[in-house]
C-alpha cells in the first residue's frame, strides 16, 4: 500500500508533465537550434551561426528598446491606476464588490482583437473621445491619437489592466484588518498606516501584477499593429513578420530567444529584490 | 470651496477607481453600440445610423460561421483535455509528497511567465523542423492544450487547498472505499474549481490569437478571421457575434459562481469549521 501511494503522484503528474515537456520545453530547444542555422528556406543547415544573433540585435535594436519602453511605461501606468481600484474593491466597495470585480474581468469575455479594434474606433480622428481630449488641451487642435506611441501604450494598459488589478486585489483582500486597526491604535495616521502596513503587506500582489503585465506586454504586437504606425513597431511585430511573411526563420528564432532571455533576466533580477513567493505560489501549499 | 476640496481629497481613491472602471467598460460599450451601426462603406469605424439588420443576419456570413465553428470545436477539445490533465496535476501537487515537486511547480509556472509570441514561435520552429504533423487543427489543439494546462492547475489547486480533508475521512469511516470517496465526496466538492478551470481554459482558447497565428497553417479560427478581415474591413456581424459570446460567457460565469456558493454551503454544514474555510476565488488566483 505504501509502495503504491508513492508512485500515485507520478501517475497523476504524468500526462501534464509529458505534454508540457514535449510541447513547451522541447520546442524551445528546437527554436535554439533553428536560430543557429544558416541559409534560406528550403536549404537551411545547422552551422552554429551566431551571426544570426548579432545581426538580429544590430538590425532591430530600436524595436527592442521600444518594446521595453512601451511595456515598462504601460506596466507603471497599470500599477498606478490599478492600486486605487483594487483598494476600493477590497476595502470600500461593500455590496458593490462583486459588480466591480465583474467590471474588471468583463473585458476577458470579449475577444482580444475586437477589444483592440474598438480602441481603433475610440481613438480615431473623428471620435468624440479625441475631440474631448482636444478640448481640454491634452491633444493639439489638429493632433492625432491613433497611430502614435501613446495609442499603443493606452491599448497595452487597457488589455493588461486586469492582470494587475486581480493579484493586487487578492493580496489586499487577504490582509488581516486587525493589523491596520492595531497601527491606528498605536497612533499611526491613516496615511502612515497605509504606507507602513497596508502597502508592504500587498507587495506580493504588486510583484505578481507587474510581472503578469510586463511579460505579455513586452511580447505583444497586436496593439502596435492596430493602434500604432510603422514608427511604433515593437519586437513582436518584427518576429511575427520574419516568421510569417519573410520566412527568415533563423533571424526570427534568434530574436525570439533574445526576447525571452531579456525577459527572464528582468524577471530574475526583479524576483531577487521582491521575493519569489508571489510568482511561485509555494507558500500556499 | 474648501468643503469641495476636502470632499475631493477624501474620495480621490474612489474617483480614480470609478474612472478606471469606465475605462475598462468603454470598449465593450463601443462594440455593442457599433453592432447596431449601419456603416456606409466597408469600415465600421464611424457611426452612421441604427439598424437591427446585422443582428438578424448574425450567422449569415459562411466564412465567419466556419471560423466560429472551428474555434468552438477547438476550445471544447482543448478545454476537455487540459482540464482533465490539469486536475490530475493539481491533485498530485496538493495531495501528495514526492520528489521533484519544485521542478513540477516550475514546469507549470514558466509557461505562464513566457510571452505568447515566444511560445508560438518555438512551437512553430518545432513543427517546421519536424515537418510533421502539417500545420492545422491538430497543431492548434496541441498548442491550446499546452497553454491552458497551467491555468487549470492554478485554479483547481486553489480550490483543493481550501478543502476539508476530514470530510473524506468521515466517508471512509462510514465504509466507502477510495474510489467511492473520490466520486461521492471529493469530486462534488472540488467540482466548482474544476468548472472554474475549464471555463478559464475555454475563454483562453477561444480568444487566443498570437499562438494560433503561428501554428494554424490554413485553418481559420474566430480571432484569425477577425485579423484577416481587419485589413479589408470587418463585417458588423463580428461585433454581433462578439456580443453573443459575451452574453454566453457571462451566463456561464454566473453559473459557476452559483455552483461555488452552493458547494461552500455544503461544506459549511459543520458550523465549527466555518471560520477555517478560506476559499480563494479561482478567477483572481489564475489571473
Amino acid at each position: 500500500m505504501a509502495e503504491r501511494r508513492r508512485i500515485v503522484p507520478y501517475f497523476l503528474l504524468g500526462p501534464g508533465t509529458v505534454w508540457l515537456l514535449l510541447f513547451f520545453v522541447v520546442p524551445l530547444f528546437y527554436m535554439g537550434y533553428l536560430s543557429l542555422e544558416s541559409g534560406i528556406v528550403g536549404s537551411l543547415s545547422f552551422s552554429w551561426n551566431w551571426g544570426n544573433y548579432s545581426d538580429a540585435l544590430s538590425l532591430y535594436d530600436t524595436q527592442f528598446l521600444r518594446s521595453f519602453l512601451y511595456s515598462g511605461l504601460a506596466t507603471l501606468i497599470c500599477l498606478l491606476v490599478s492600486y486605487p481600484l483594487a483598494y476600493t474593491i477590497a476595502f470600500r466597495a461593500g455590496r458593490w464588490r462583486n459588480a466591480l470585480l465583474f467590471a474588471v474581468v468583463a473585458p476577458f469575455f470579449t475577444t482580444y482583437l475586437i477589444r483592440t479594434l474598438a480602441w481603433e474606433t475610440i481613438l480615431s480622428d473623428q471620435s468624440p473621445a479625441v475631440d474631448a481630449l482636444r478640448l481640454i488641451g491634452l491633444v493639439p487642435a489638429d493632433g492625432h491619437v491613433l497611430a502614435t506611441g501613446s495609442a499603443v501604450i493606452a491599448g497595452l494598459v487597457y488589455n493588461f489592466l486586469p492582470f494587475m488589478i486581480l493579484p493586487i486585489y487578492a493580496s489586499l483582500e487577504q490582509i488581516d484588518q486587525r493589523l491596520i486597526e492595531a497601527a491606528k491604535d498605536l497612533y499611526a495616521s491613516s496615511r502612515a498606516a497605509f504606507w507602513r502596513v497596508t502597502l508592504p503587506l500587498s507587495a506580493p500582489g504588486i510583484v505578481a501584477g507587474t510581472l503578469l503585465t510586463f511579460i505579455p506586454a513586452s511580447g505583444d504586437y497586436v496593439n502596435a499593429q492596430f493602434l500604432g504606425s510603422a514608427g511604433n513597431q515593437m519586437i513582436g511585430n518584427v518576429i511575427q513578420s520574419l516568421y510569417k511573411t519573410q520566412l527568415d526563420y533563423p533571424a526570427a528564432a534568434a530574436l525570439s530567444f533574445v526576447l525571452m532571455a531579456i525577459i527572464m533576466a528582468v524577471v530574475l533580477i526583479y524576483i531577487r529584490f521582491a521575493g519569489s513567493e508571489a510568482l511561485m505560489g509555494e507558500d500556499k501549499l | 470651496m474648501r468643503g469641495a476640496w476636502r470632499w475631493l481629497r477624501e474620495h480621490a481613491v474612489n474617483i480614480v477607481a470609478a474612472l478606471v472602471v469606465v475605462y475598462m467598460l468603454i470598449p465593450i460599450a463601443v462594440i455593442l453600440v457599433f453592432s447596431f451601426n449601419d456603416p456606409a462603406g466597408k469600415y465600421n469605424f464611424t457611426w452612421v445610423g441604427f439598424t437591427l439588420s446585422h443582428w438578424g443576419n448574425a450567422f449569415g456570413i459562411p466564412e465567419l460561421n466556419s471560423a466560429l465553428l472551428t474555434s468552438l470545436k477547438l476550445a471544447l477539445l482543448a478545454t476537455l483535455v487540459s482540464t482533465a490533465i490539469g486536475t490530475l496535476m493539481a491533485l498530485a501537487l496538493v495531495r501528495h509528497q514526492f520528489h521533484g515537486r519544485r521542478a513540477a511547480n516550475l514546469l507549470i509556472v514558466v509557461p505562464m511567465a513566457t510571452p505568447e509570441i515566444v511560445m508560438g514561435a518555438s512551437l512553430l520552429s518545432f513543427f517546421i523542423i519536424l515537418g510533421a504533423p502539417g500545420l492545422g487543427f491538430q497543431t492548434l489543439l496541441i498548442a491550446h492544450v499546452m497553454f491552458c494546462i497551467s491555468f487549470v492547475v492554478v485554479v483547481v489547486r486553489s480550490r483543493l487547498i481550501g478543502f476539508d480533508r476530514n470530510l473524506e475521512e468521515a466517508a471512509r469511516d462510514l465504509g466507502a472505499n477510495s474510489f467511492e470517496t473520490f466520486r461521492l465526496v471529493t469530486l462534488p466538492l472540488i467540482m466548482p474549481g474544476i468548472l472554474g478551470g475549464a471555463l478559464l481554459a475555454f475563454a483562453l482558447s477561444i480568444d487566443d490569437f498570437v499562438i494560433s497565428n503561428f501554428n494554424s497553417g490554413t485553418t481559420v479560427t474566430f480571432p484569425l478571421y477577425i485579423y484577416g478581415a481587419a485589413q479589408r474591413g470587418i463585417p458588423v456581424e463580428v461585433n454581433v457575434i462578439a456580443m453573443i459570446l459575451f452574453g454566453v460567457t457571462v451566463l456561464a460565469m454566473g453559473f459557476t459562481v452559483w455552483q461555488q456558493r452552493r458547494a461552500e454551503k455544503l461544506s459549511e454544514a459543520r458550523p465549527e469549521q466555518e471560520a477555517a474555510l478560506p476559499i480563494p476565488a479561482g478567477a483572481a488566483e489564475a489571473a
